[in-house]
């Protein structure tokens, strides 16, 4: 029979009592706001304006305005040559672009969302991911492969898995997790510039969300690099590591700690391949404790390789063990009440968060 | 925006009904069944033998004046299919159907119930009852009614995610289907799968599937595992123009082929995958042809008797000769989806067309009409009784508790092995499987 185990917690001593400390935005004070869609849409035609090897491929991208509207007003402006409507095979035309980058074109392949991306996995790995070392250099495959990916609003267990994981542990890609609009413009950017096959993990719910942007950012030159976390708020007593989605809630979950006197630092990843160890490591070791989240699968997942770094070279700095955060190890159930218990919410970051500052309250037993 | 009405209508001239659409002979078979009232046979056997040719049959109300009771009257009735069959690789069957009065009734009445359920389903679905994506099937519901008719349940159906009305034709029930929209107990899949995700295996109907063109492939193996079970039945797996292009078919269909698997594939063409229209993302929009080496057949799938033909036709074939495509000429009235409004990519006049010349429903209904086998008000009491069907069924179904949460951790394996599972918090939530 089935047993939902309520593990006690154990009452751990000495709250760590610290002066409030004000929040520091690390963002430059801005006057306009950018949805993500719109910031996606901006960098896409900036890069194509710029470089004409760039184009665009994938399912409903041109007469459609894209199934979420992000390639709105492309096909207009750039022509049937430039952005392609495709038949709803993704093996056949992500093997058709990973042809073209070889080529030298730069191709954007859209996925409508990544779970459509596993009918193309060999193309992405073996014919994208490996070709450079496998010809020493001679095919370098400069191309993006980008789309909604992770749950968005019950649709359910096929339409909802996070691939960040899968694709992060391949060497030969390079593996992006946008959050902010400023995070969406600057990565695809260094995305479409990049030698080297991208995947570019967007995500649906994020797609109507506003973000301060400022003049930095809206210019056309802006890019982000490659490879390098963003620390969105600072903190002294706790490290917390999110992309994409999962950022946002970990800034409420930092709002609500520090009413509790936790002053939370929290991390947005915006690369998981190549992770930046050194902001997570540097974290740590100030911190000494660490909540990683993430809206994907447990077991293997992105908060796993985080741990395992911070162990590896942080050992010596922690002072509580890692706490993880990420999707129920299930498929995604249908059902409203359901699926919120199978994504993280804003209040299971709060909870391991406490437990990391040995601060949880213990829980009542299990009926 | 390219105008595609007038293309469609080009295109598609033969399947529309000639002028004489109510061309149809009746004639009485050589042996008439024992009726009731001599005199009514008497009248219509006179009738019969005096209107050989096409032209619209009245009824004979003043020689008639016991009316035979509706629903149960099982005398065959001999009709035309709308246009014939076109065939590739095959002899096409003819298109000379036998129906009857009880069969004709209970078509309108399943396509009636299923067209009212999936009007239902949206108004559910703007009132946000309904979550995430939804596929509705009304203008199909001649495919789903005619292949059920041409099957037993011992006959394997699998389908992608516009499944509604092909669980309903299975047997499944309304409050099954409007309790897992709702993401409740009762539904089909105990609200865990939603709508794309409805299954119903004592029926074997094998779902219910969201990535487009994998049921196909799945089909194949549940015919594979029929003919190694030397179970004599076969199985029917449909898809879309969109799915028509996915390599898996043809790598499924070959196998098929080399294997003589007892498969027959059903494209339920309705011109559109999500917004691109066949000829956008077809070579070659003949879908029936695609088979190359495996025969095919072109049906009108607005005809429920022909896609009645057409299914018994591919049954016979296939458990002799191994895999045949069907290629359903269909419609959705709604878009893709509830998130597609429908109508950027195709006009209005275009739907609307369609809607006045080849509905499937008021196809049966003028049959119906036109042979006296029900009056105007017999057929509205129908749809009346079906739409309160459908409101029982949903206030039920809005009555139903929402899945336990336990159930989160249910049915992740058919064996556990008594391992662990997580929620969200690892330390706060877990589980064992059993």
């Amino acid at each position: 029979m089935l047993g939902v185990v309520r593990q006690k917690m154990l009452g751990q001593s000495l709250p760590k009592i610290r002066p409030a400390v004000s929040v520091l935005r690390s963002y430059s004070s801005a006057a306009k706001q950018m949805t993500v869609r719109d910031a996606l849409n901006s960098a896409l035609d900036e890069e194509m304006s710029a470089d004409p090897k760039v184009f665009l491929m994938g399912e409903e991208v041109g007469e459609y305005q894209g199934a979420y509207k992000i390639s709105k007003g492309l096909l207009e402006k750039y022509g049937p040559e430039r952005v392609r409507d495709t038949p709803i095979t993704e093996a056949g035309f992500a093997g058709i672009g990973v042809g073209a980058a070889y080529y030298g074109l730069k191709p954007v392949v859209e996925f409508m969302t990544f779970n459509f991306s596993m009918q193309a996995i060999d193309h992405i790995i073996n014919s994208a991911a490996k070709s450079n070392y496998m010809s020493a250099g001679q095919m370098s495959v400069p191309i993006v492969f980008r789309g909604p990916n992770g749950a968005a609003a019950g649709v359910g267990a096929q339409h909802s898995q996070c691939y960040a994981a899968w694709y992060a542990s391949c060497p030969g890609l390079k593996v992006l997790t946008p959050y902010s609009s400023e995070d969406a413009r600057g990565l695809l950017k260094a995305a479409i510039r990049d030698p080297d096959p991208v995947v570019f993990l967007e995500n649906e719910l994020l797609y109507g969300e506003s973000f301060p942007v400022s003049d930095e950012v809206l210019d056309s030159s802006f890019c982000l690099p490659i490879g390098k976390a963003k620390i969105e708020r600072v903190g002294r007593d706790v490290t917390i590591t999110a992309f994409s989605r999962m950022v946002g809630h970990a800034l409420k979950a930092a709002e609500i700690l520090e009413k509790d006197g936790i002053d939370a630092e929290v991390i947005n990843l915006r690369s998981i391949r190549p992770l930046d160890r050194s902001t997570i490591n540097a974290s740590v070791r100030k911190t000494n404790r660490l909540v990683t989240v993430e809206e994907g699968f447990p077991q293997h997942g992105v908060g796993a390789e985080i741990c395992a770094s911070v162990v590896e070279e942080s050992f010596a700095y922690l002072d509580a063990p890692v706490e993880r955060i990420a999707g129920a190890d299930i498929p995604m159930p249908y059902a409203a009440n359901l699926e919120r218990l199978a994504v993280p919410q804003v209040e299971d970051i709060v909870r391991a968060a406490k437990r990391a500052c040995y601060r949880s309250v213990p829980l009542a037993a299990a009926a | 925006m390219p105008t595609l009405l007038s293309a469609w209508f080009n295109s598609h001239q033969p399947n529309l009904h000639p002028p004489s659409f109510y061309s149809l002979s009746l004639f009485r078979s050589s042996h008439p069944p024992p009726s009731p009232n001599p005199t009514l046979a008497m009248a219509l056997s006179r009738f019969a033998s005096s209107s050989r040719s096409g032209s619209l049959l009245k009824p004979l109300s003043s020689a008639i004046s016991l009316r035979r009771p509706i629903s149960t009257d099982t005398t065959p009735i001999t009709l035309e299919t709308s246009v014939p069959f076109t065939a590739h690789q095959c002899e096409a069957p003819s298109r000379t159907v036998q129906t009857s009065a009880n069969e004709l009734l209970t078509f309108f009445r399943d396509m009636a119930l299923m067209r009212r359920m999936e009007i239902a389903a949206d108004s559910l679905y703007k009132a946000k009852l309904i979550r995430g994506f939804c596929h509705l099937y009304d203008g199909q519901e001649a495919v789903a009614v005619g292949m059920e008719a041409a099957l037993t349940k011992k006959d394997c159906i699998i389908t992608a995610y516009r499944d509604h009305c092909t669980f309903m034709a299975r047997g499944g029930t309304l409050l099954e289907v409007f309790a897992e929209l709702m993401g409740r107990q009762a539904g089909c899949s105990r609200g865990k799968g939603g709508s794309m995700h409805f299954y119903k295996k004592d029926s074997n109907f094998y779902g219910g599937h969201g990535i487009v063109g994998a049921q196909v492939p799945l089909g194949c193996g549940l015919a594979f595992a029929q003919k190694y079970s030397k179970d004599e039945a076969v199985t029917f797996a449909l898809y879309g123009d969109g799915a028509a292009n996915q390599g898996q078919l043809f790598e499924a269909l070959n196998i098929s082929a080399l294997w003589d698997l007892p498969a027959i594939l059903v494209c339920e063409n309705n011109h559109y995958g999500m917004g691109t229209a066949e000829w956008r993302a077809a070579k070659s929009p003949a879908y029936y042809k695609r088979g190359d080496y495996a025969p095919g057949l072109k049906v009108d799938g607005m005809d429920v008797l022909a896609v009645k033909q057409a299914c018994t036709f591919a049954k016979e074939h296939a458990l002799k000769n191994g895999p045949i495509i069907l290629e359903m000429d269909t419609y959705r009235y709604h878009g893709h989806s509830m998130s597609d409004p429908g109508s950027t990519y195709r006009t209005r006049d275009e739907i609307t067309g369609v809607r006045q010349e080849r509905d499937p429903i008021e196809r049966i209904r003028k049959l119906i009409l036109s042979h006296d086998l029900a009056t105007e008000k017999e057929l509205k009491d129908i749809e009346k009784e079906v739409r309160k069907e459908v409101d029982d069924a949903i206030a039920q179904a809005k009555e139903n508790p929402v899945p336990e949460s336990s159930e989160l951790f249910t049915n992740v394996y058919a064996k556990g092995l008594g391992v662990e599972s997580f929620g969200a918090d690892r330390k706060e939530v877990r589980a064992t499987l059993p």
